[in-house]
């Protein structure tokens, strides 16, 4: 349908096409409603991996017990998309598709190295997270393609995670956003951890230079910090409300609570 | 470019107990066709962009935006709005006496939105405490009342409901 038709839109939850429509500014002459297709709804839990599809609500994520049992960092994640209201239509791939620099699950595909499902005309496809922004608002989906579904790897057994984010009002756009994962070793050494940042750039960011600097390292406050404030050192969006110095200092500012969280929270969790 | 006028077509769909067709546009939103099709004007347009809330009706149940549905996509569904919330009679449900005692509205504009949402979430949440209502009223915005009353309506509607649930 996609393929043949002119001008079309796809409609998931429509919580972002259609306040766009109801601007004006996207005027499709076409409107395709997947909200028919369940099959491309559901939560897959597997040993190594969670298979999320793509018309799967966000208040579906919310509230599965056995996803915040393996993946804790989706609830806390999930409760700062939106409000209850556009989470009981808001979809995954939605949101996924539609790429908002401030998006909250593309903030967890790119903390958790998530592959993004593509089907079109020349057959489904995967791409990996890093692979998947071109560029503002814009991921790498063909025009004849739907996102079909995402796949995140699990994290061991008790590791630390944590999401938090700052925004004016509860459920508003965030300015800055932190997610954080770790494990800790028999020793209590860094053995993996993964930072995100969203609400910085086009796409959410990794903060590799400060996860490198934690790995293989007992998690000090003071080391903690040190890796915090190289977020400060990365460049990030500016616009007429928020300054990129103002993002910097946040971001820093919450990837220093995010890690602290992270690590405390294996603490008592216990880890492998 | 097509006629926006062009593609139409027949739903079913129950609004507050009562079956109904309709023959409607699809580019019609569900909150438009509530208020200009079926005459249920309770259901306000604040925003038409899905951050104010005043839209909020039930379909099957869950609290979602009117203006953000399509008419269309509510066939076959179940759709409560606010004038389906007294009884038959006129008389007010818990939640709606509440906020009459507590002063819960000034306007009004903003309430029947935030009846909606609360009759969702206090079915699903029996027993709140006011920083969980506050977060489930993030979704809706009220300028008249800075949402003091609001809050406590909730609370004692959330009370009222657990004890007529008891007896």
């Amino acid at each position: 349908m996609l393929a043949s038709l002119e001008n079309a839109r796809l409609l998931a939850g429509g919580q972002s096409l259609m306040p766009m429509m109801n601007m004006r500014y996207v005027l499709p002459d076409n409107v395709i409603d997947l909200n028919a297709v369940q099959e491309l709804a559901g939560i897959d839990i597997g040993a190594e991996e969670i298979r999320i599809g793509a018309m799967t609500r966000q208040r579906a994520l919310l509230q599965s017990d056995e996803l915040a049992t393996v993946a804790p960092i989706f609830r806390e994640a999930l409760n700062f998309v939106g409000h209850l209201q556009t989470r009981n239509r808001g979809t995954v791939g939605g949101s996924l598709a539609h790429m908002d620099p401030a998006a909250e699950l593309m903030g967890l595909a790119m903390l958790m190295d998530a592959r993004i499902g593509l089907s079109g005309s020349s057959g489904p496809r995967e791409v990996s997270i890093a692979d998947y922004p071109l560029g503002y608002m814009t991921p790498c989906i063909e025009p004849d393609e739907i996102l079909t579904h995402v796949r995140f790897n699990r994290w061991p057994s008790g590791h630390g995670y944590d999401f938090q984010e700052f925004a004016q009002r509860h459920g508003d756009f965030a300015i800055v956003g932190a997610g954080a994962l770790l494990t800790l070793d028999a020793n209590g050494i860094v053995d993996r951890i993964a930072i995100a940042l969203i609400g910085v750039d086009d796409a959410p960011i990794r903060l590799d230079d400060a996860e490198t600097l934690l790995v293989g390292a007992p998690p000090s406050d003071k080391l903690i910090c040190e890796a915090a404030a190289l977020a400060s050192g990365r460049p990030m969006m500016q616009d007429a409300l928020v300054s990129e110095a103002y993002r910097q200092h946040l971001a820093t500012v919450l990837v220093r609570r995010s890690l602290r969280r992270a690590v405390d929270c294996t603490k008592r969790l216990g880890h492998g | 470019m097509a006629d926006p006028g062009q593609s139409h077509r027949t739903i079913r769909l129950t609004v507050n107990g009562k079956g109904c067709e309709a023959d409607v546009e699809d580019r019609f939103s569900l909150a438009d066709f509530l208020r200009q099709k079926l005459d249920l004007t309770g259901t306000h347009l604040g925003c038409e962009h899905g951050v104010c809330g005043a839209c909020t009706v039930l379909v099957d149940g869950e609290a979602i935006r009117g203006c953000l549905m399509l008419a269309v996509q509510a066939d076959g569904r179940n759709v409560q709005t606010v004038e389906g919330l007294a009884a038959d009679d006129g008389s007010l449900n818990e939640l709606q006496q509440a906020f009459m005692n507590c002063h819960g509205l000034q306007c009004g504009f903003c309430t029947p939105g935030i009846l909606m949402t609360m009759t969702a979430f206090l079915k699903d949440h029996p027993a709140p405490s006011e920083e969980d209502i506050r977060v489930a009223l993030s979704g809706n915005i009220c300028r008249c009342t800075g949402y003091e009353t609001i809050v406590q309506a909730a609370l004692d509607a959330a009370r009222a409901l657990r004890g007529a649930a008891s007896s």
